[in-house]
């Protein structure tokens, strides 16, 4: 390969890296405030599938694509209120039921897929990409930053604004407060449940958001199981981001460049590995990355714990 | 020596009697629960089909009793049975230990390619060896797969939630890749791989119905695990591990061993679930070998309350409601991931009822 030939494939990989990246980028800021608030997620993956799906589903009916945003947020957040309302009203163990909830997006949104849409084989139309003037002709920064579909754009945005909701307003300090040490919110009069509520609400709106940028923005059908582990990735993601926003947005990135080299390799006849072995990459790295991102220091002190009051 | 028998006799007896009338009402006080989990969930679904245009009745007829036609349905019942008793036994001991491996789809997955590799070499072996070390290689597989997660917690602390997934994930694809590639059968037109040996295959209970010795294995050893958590003192010390780690550490017991110990076990259980699917239904291996034994396993785990003696009883309930589901399928046209809609219901079910059955004991 010459160097043009190299460098065009670098900015065409680059823009597919963040364009693969965008779901995870929702989905892992979203856990990140969760577990700020220390409630433990593990039901992301069914909350994004309800999201995909909801997503699709608004959008087959309206031909709209904000609306179906909207209605795949709106789903996550229906999905979450009952997490939320198991683990925070009832207590009961997060991980039970994050699995149970996973078990559920995936039955739920198969079974509907099954029952209406899967015989009509009809997509949907999807968000198309919007080139910014002057910048997108830039040579190889213009693919590869520059000509992403506005859902894409948008995570910058939400990169930037959770940053500074968790980190700068009272809001972001009292969720952080109830996740480190929920006792002493609850003294000063604070409203630990309240506060998870909301914590929980946002962390699986933005998985159901997540989730819909698959359908909307990125493939035009729904398909069973079209996460595919997105959301346990997430997971992994936010703790190699250390719970920060801007970091989930990075790490997201660099999950997205071995989703695209995966894409891409495939695509080169010339590649000799089988391609299981790329296939497998985005799970190896999620693995390798907990071992080398190591402990749980900066992990909320209540993470997967019930508060009780006494 | 006549007179301390007779005393033996007088205590013994009550006591005997004593004992099993309190293991019957508590047997009977612990089914309450999850006899109304399942019933909720079958509401939920049937409302669910209802909802949607389906004969709603259906769902709780033909998921209950649909499948029970004849004694070949309810060996076909009992079949899918052995995978969930396996695995959902095995997880009952690494739930009880609070290692959370949903990786259990994985770890069968990685015994049934052993198993395979096993099964498909060695010939000329007796029934006697070669069968037996096809489920020995299955169960070493899925304990070793799950102790890549267990040493990946202990050594590097990496939650076993997020690589046991993503270790299942790993081994499908190398399931894909095996059949696909070095292990496929080149006559076949579908990836798969060669026929297993005869001699490696499980044998049959009757010996024209599918049903093999695997369900007796699987109920043997969910007792075994019983006796070993409720009565040895490795048990013992899994659970404390599980109910408080640093009151484990603080009493001298060696917290990264019984996280391994857990790890494995639930890990073994699931490589020989595998080991049965290869060896004991469709003596090949195929890319989806598993509709999903692993993660249901997960929910028969959880309905047993942890238990493995209960994970036969839940299991039997779980392969029941599959088979329904299939016949749902067939006749109503009902797509059959409805079942997981209600695994998943009986599982929120359960947590609320044991939550409500709290509420209750303090207010009366």
């Amino acid at each position: 390969m010459d160097n043009v030939m190299f460098l065009t494939f670098l900015a065409t990989l680059v823009g597919a890296a963040w364009r693969l990246a965008t779901p995870l980028i929702f989905a892992s800021i979203g856990e990140v405030f969760s577990e700020r608030a220390g409630v433990l997620n593990i039901g992301l993956e069914g909350t994004m599938l309800v999201g995909a799906f909801c997503g699709f589903a608004a959008a087959y009916a309206t031909g709209s694509i904000p609306l179906g945003l909207v209605a795949g947020t709106a789903g996550g957040m229906l999905f979450g209120l009952i997490f939320a309302f198991f683990t925070i009203t009832i207590k009961a163990d997060q991980i039970v039921v994050g699995a149970a909830l996973n078990l559920l997006g995936m039955g739920l949104t198969a079974f509907l897929f099954r029952a209406y849409y899967v015989s009509t084989g009809k997509g949907i139309e999807i968000a198309q990409p919007v080139h910014i003037p002057f910048l997108s002709d830039l040579p190889l920064l213009g693919e590869a930053f520059f000509r992403q579909n506005l859902i894409v754009y948008s995570t910058i945005l939400v990169a930037i604004a959770g940053s500074l909701v968790l980190f700068r307003t009272s809001f972001g300090l009292t969720l952080r407060a109830v996740g480190e040490h929920p006792k002493a919110a609850d003294v000063a009069g604070l409203n630990v449940a309240g506060y998870r509520y909301a914590a929980v609400l946002v962390g699986t709106g933005l998985a159901g958001l997540g989730g819909a940028f698959l359908t909307l923005g990125h493939s035009n059908q729904f398909v069973e199981g079209i996460t595919s582990g997105r959301g346990f990735i997430a997971l992994a993601v936010v703790v190699f981001a250390r719970w920060s926003p801007t970091g989930a947005f990075c790490v997201s990135l660099l999950f997205g460049l071995f989703y695209a080299l995966q894409l891409m390799l495939q695509a080169q006849s010339s590649i000799v590995v089988p391609y299981q072995v790329l296939q497998a990459l985005p799970y190896l790295m999620t693995i390798i990355t907990l071992v080398v991102v190591r402990g749980r220091s900066a992990a909320p002190a209540k993470l997967g714990q019930p508060y009780e009051m006494r | 020596m006549e007179q301390v028998n007779q005393g033996a006799r007088e205590t013994v007896y009550p006591q005997a009697a004593h004992f099993f009338y309190r293991t019957l009402s508590q047997i009977a006080i612990s089914a309450v629960t999850p006899i109304a989990a399942v019933l909720v969930a079958l509401a939920f679904g049937a409302a669910l089909l209802w909802l949607n245009g389906f004969n709603g009745s259906d769902v709780v007829i033909v998921m209950i009793f649909g499948s029970f036609q004849d004694v070949r349905s309810f060996g076909e019942i009992l079949l899918k049975a052995t995978p969930l008793i396996l695995i959902g036994a095995g997880l009952c001991v690494a739930f009880r230990c609070s290692i959370w491996n949903i990786g259990a789809e994985g770890q069968l997955y990685a015994g049934a390619i052993a198993a395979t590799l096993v099964g498909t070499h060695f010939d000329g072996l007796s029934v006697w060896l070669h069968a037996p070390l096809v489920m020995l290689a299955g169960a070493i597989a899925g304990a070793g797969w799950a102790g890549i997660a267990g040493w990946l917690k202990v050594r590097f602390q990496a939650s076993e939630i997020v690589t046991t997934i993503m270790l299942n994930y790993i081994a499908l694809i190398l399931t894909s890749y095996l059949v696909t590639g070095p292990m496929r059968d080149a006559s076949a037109a579908y990836p798969q791989s060669a026929r297993l040996i005869k001699e490696a295959w499980t044998p049959r209970i009757v010996s024209d119905m599918r049903l093999h010795i695997g369900i007796l294995i699987a109920v043997a050893l969910a007792v075994a695990l019983y006796i070993f958590l409720q009565r040895s003192s490795r048990g013992f010390a899994l659970r404390v591990v599980g109910l408080n780690p640093h009151a484990a550490r603080y009493a001298g017991m060696q917290v990264a061993r019984n996280v391994m110990i857990a790890m494995c076990i639930s890990g073994a259980m699931a490589g020989l679930a595998g080991a049965f699917e290869v060896a004991g239904v469709t003596h090949r291996l195929y890319q989806n070998i598993s509709p999903g034994y692993g993660f249901e396993g997960i929910a028969v785990a959880l309905l047993a309350g942890n238990n493995p003696l209960a994970a036969i009883l839940s299991g039997g309930l779980f392969a029941t409601l599959r088979s329904g589901s299939e016949v749902l399928q067939i006749t109503s046209q009902v797509p059959q991931v409805l079942v997981l809609v209600i695994q998943g219901i009986v599982i929120l079910s359960v947590v609320a009822f044991a939550k409500l059955r709290d509420v209750l004991r303090i207010v009366a």
